[in-house]
């Protein structure tokens, strides 16, 4: 079993914009912005709307729930560091809220991962960043099946 | 010719694509390119006053334009950059047309070159991918395809020897040009199979090669082209599309911007994909051209597997399908590889294509398809009649 922990693979660059959702993430929270004027939710985080173009969008704690809209098994990683960790599996990750993003599955069996599978996020602290990635909201009966650990 | 002219490729150039290259400059191999093109077409260098590049990154990241026009010696009244990944090549000859059309100009020539050193330098990208993408491990483009992949196979039930099918017909399209990187070493489905799975359901050999090359082509008008060297090969119909650039922006995981961008460029021609000779579409990975051929509406959604054991893509088939080996045949010179797809239709149009000649060749339809099936751009192009 590989701990991401420590894997040294790059981190995020935090801009003005998205810092509020790395703190927030080192807090355990997943939040989303809210765009003021028509009420999307939008992620990756913007200065305007995509939808509208306000550029008053508010950050709010979101479900951190979801389902699995596509998935990869990673054996050869595009980033050499990450090789110490395969395979581990990238997924696309519909959110409650409406917006998809890129996120990792833990504490899953490589063959359980199905496409509409519901997850939830679990924070996975990798290098200086807590990383908010997606488990199954089923946990896999058998443990030893886990091809990764969040500790 | 079912449509109007709306500009001619009167040149064309290629580079033999290799693994590596040892101290080979890009303004080097752009010069070549572009000497082998302008040849082609029957020009003086000094006719040249157009002038398309491709994005350098790392190495010259700006005043592209201006860098080769003045290594080559020439100045343009029209020059620029397009930065549509592997839709670049295709990106380019409307633009040319269309900038001959508006006066800008009379002959451009579109150019794509790159090398291979050994010293591989990583992308210094501060954008949302790099911070929302590459930090859960999802660097390059391996992944990207991937998951539209599993979405197909998920959604429409397609399997992983359908898509096997679409990199086996490259290389054996290969075999019958001795330029590609593949000529010599033809794959079956089962060999396809057999290759290791990179990022799953993708195997080894269903992703291109990366190569170093170059292509390039000159655009001039319709009447200018008559009476050069070579038949012209005419634009009849272009269509572009950008959605998003990460996969995880996408607005469909099955479906890409080249529908619209086929849509818009076969109306103008007023024609259909199921009239084409020649089926060059953008191949960087098995499932790019299993989603294409379902956007152009040669099958229903979902149906492209189907479509392809009924079909027989050779060159000598009922739908020749990049006949030139696509790039999964002929190897991926990186921006290039986009343009391979324009050069070879030309060959085939001008009926110059050798022992791989679809008979009686009239039109076809090339796409390109930039980053994670987020940039397209589709032409028609028509023989001279």
């Amino acid at each position: 079993m590989t701990e991401f922990e420590s894997l040294a693979v790059p981190g995020p660059i935090p801009t003005n914009v998205s810092r509020p959702f790395w703190d927030a993430a080192r807090e355990g929270l997943f939040t989303l912005q809210r765009c003021d004027a028509c009420g999307s939710w939008v992620f990756y985080p913007r200065s305007h709307c995509p939808h509208c173009w306000n550029p008053r969008l508010s950050w709010h704690q979101a479900s951190g729930r979801g389902t699995v809209k596509s998935f990869s098994a990673i054996h050869r990683p595009g980033h050499p560091a990450w090789t110490a960790a395969v395979p581990y599996v990238v997924a696309l990750i519909e959110l409650a809220e409406g917006p998809t993003m890129l996120s990792t599955l833990v504490d899953v069996a490589l063959d359980s991962v199905r496409v509409s599978m519901r997850v939830g996020v679990r924070f996975v602290l990798v290098g200086k960043f807590a990383l908010p990635m997606f488990a199954p909201l089923q946990q896999p009966s058998k443990e030893a099946d886990s091809v990764h650990s969040t500790q | 010719m079912a449509g109007r002219s709306l500009g001619a490729i009167a040149g064309i150039g290629e580079l033999k694509p290799v693994r590596r290259t040892q101290g080979a400059t890009t303004l080097g191999l752009i010069a070549e390119t572009i000497r082998l093109a302008v040849e082609d077409a029957g020009l003086e260098k000094d006719a040249i006053d157009g002038l398309l590049v491709g994005p350098q990154v790392g190495e010259t990241p700006q005043h592209v334009p201006a860098t080769v026009a003045e290594y080559l010696g020439i100045q343009p009244r029209m020059a620029n950059v397009v930065d549509l990944g592997g839709a670049s090549g295709a990106g380019m000859v409307w633009r040319a047309a269309a900038a001959i059309s508006a006066g800008m100009c009379d002959a451009v020539v579109c150019v794509l070159a790159n090398t291979r050193e050994d010293e591989v330098s990583r992308s210094p990208n501060r954008n949302p991918i790099r911070e929302f993408d590459v930090p859960f491990g999802a660097s390059g483009a391996n992944i990207s395809y991937a998951l539209p992949m599993q979405r197909h196979m998920a959604e429409y039930g397609s399997t992983p020897e359908q898509f096997a099918r679409i990199a086996a017909a490259a290389r054996h399209n290969a075999q019958f040009n001795p330029l590609a990187i593949f000529h010599g070493h033809p794959a079956s489905v089962q060999d396809i199979l057999a290759s290791p799975i990179i990022a799953s359901p993708l195997h080894l050999y269903e992703i291109v090669m990366p190569v170093a090359g170059g292509e390039a082509v000159v655009v001039v008008s319709p009447e200018r082209a008559r009476g050069l060297k070579h038949p012209p090969v005419h634009l009849l119909g272009a269509g572009e599309k950008v959605t998003h650039r990460a996969i995880s922006q996408a607005p469909s995981l099955t479906s890409g911007p080249l529908k619209p961008a086929m849509q818009q460029a076969l109306a103008r021609a007023g024609t259909n994909a199921g009239a084409m000779s020649l089926l060059a579409l953008y191949d960087c990975y098995t499932v790019m051209v299993a989603l294409t051929i379902e956007d152009a509406g040669l099958c229903p959604a979902g149906g492209f597997g189907r479509w392809v054991e009924d079909h027989s893509l050779g060159y000598d088939g009922d739908f020749p399908l990049n006949t030139h080996g696509g790039q999964l045949g002929f190897g991926q010179p990186d921006l290039a590889g986009g343009m391979t797809h324009v050069v070879e239709t030309v060959r085939q149009l001008r009926h110059e294509a050798g022992v791989r000649q679809i008979r009686n060749a009239q039109l076809a339809l090339v796409t390109g398809n930039g980053a994670t099936i987020s940039e397209a751009t589709a032409l028609v192009l028509a023989a001279d009649s």
